[in-house]
């Protein structure tokens, strides 16, 4: 039986890093460190602890994540 | 956290393996026009329970069948029911049992009676990159070269692969880590050690690579209902190379 991958989960961000990186807690608990999407850059949306995201998640290495949507 | 075998429980592993084979060369002979998606189901469960095994899949996760059975353009996780085969199906049968407390896992895709050219050459180029993504399978090597493989002979065949399953490591769980994509460029991920168990399943698609979940919340099927070939084989990686576990021997 193959497995769902994990590639859009959600999250909540936790801390703001230097080059638009953000720590984010995701649903199941799990950190991972992600980069704003350059799509996201170009509309110029920004992003604070405690918004909620949806993240892009690459199956090879899943400490590491893509923002792709930011919640109202 | 990934978990790696030693003998014993390898050779438990392949009892485990051995009974899906068997399973599905059973089922084989069964597969014809007109049989019923249920009644295999209930075939494959009446066999591995008399090979004193249980079905894998029944109740993981709220599954509610043995055997996922998804026809034409069903990727995977199809639920077996009253649906009858007809002359020119495909049929992906997946499989898993449990022995001894350990998962073995194997699926193939079978031709219903009479099917035509573009859908032999999507089961011959499916089953082909499985076993290209297995060769890869080697200690020293990156977890991507499998993927890689695998992808590269089905899209060089014009075809295209699903990215949203993935295969997974197998073991007391059905579905452990780590999760074994079937695209990627090589050299990236996991170093490969021996003693790693996984399934590898190269989901291979006629059209493009789209797929949704139906309202059943289990069938996966393809965006454009274009149709989909599966193959699956659990291994185990060794010094000597990849073991395939569910062959059968």
């Amino acid at each position: 039986m193959a497995k769902q991958s994990a590639i859009k989960v959600d999250g909540t961000i936790k801390e703001t890093l230097p080059n638009a990186s953000f720590k984010v807690e995701l649903e199941n608990g799990h950190e991972v460190l992600a980069h704003i999407s350059g799509k996201m850059r170009m509309h110029f949306i920004k992003i604070l602890p405690g918004d909620k995201v949806t993240l892009e998640l690459s199956p090879y290495d899943l400490s590491r994540g893509r923002i792709i949507y930011r919640y109202k | 956290m990934i978990y790696y075998k030693n003998s014993e429980e390898i050779s438990k592993l392949k009892a485990a393996g051995r009974i899906v084979n068997h399973t599905l060369r059973e089922l084989e002979n069964w597969i014809t026009p007109g049989v019923s998606t249920g009644r295999l189901d209930v075939i494959a469960e009446e066999f591995i329970r008399s090979q004193g095994a249980i079905p894998g899949f029944k109740g993981y996760n709220g599954f509610p069948a043995t055997l996922c059975v998804s026809v034409n353009d069903e990727v995977v996780h199809g639920i077996p029911g009253r649906r009858e085969l007809k002359d020119g199906d495909i049929v992906s049968i997946d499989c898993g049992t449990i022995l001894d407390g350990y998962y073995g896992d194997h699926a193939r895709t079978f031709a219903v009676g009479d099917i035509s050219a573009e859908r032999r050459k999507l089961l011959e180029v499916t089953e082909k990159s499985l076993y290209a993504g297995i060769e890869k399978a080697q200690a020293g090597g990156h977890l991507s070269d499998i993927g890689h493989a695998v992808q590269s002979v089905a899209e060089e065949a014009g075809f295209s692969v699903v990215r949203s399953l993935v295969g997974h490591g197998v073991g007391k769980n059905l579905h452990e880590e780590p999760q074994v994509p079937n695209y990627g460029r090589p050299g990236r991920g996991l170093t490969l050690k021996s003693g790693l168990v996984i399934a590898i399943e190269p989901m291979v698609n006629e059209g493009s690579a789209d797929v949704f979940t139906d309202q059943d919340g289990w069938t996966i099927i393809t965006r454009d209902r274009k149709a989909s070939a599966h193959f699956e084989h659990t291994i185990v990686i060794t010094d000597k190379g990849p073991e395939i576990l569910t062959n059968g021997h």
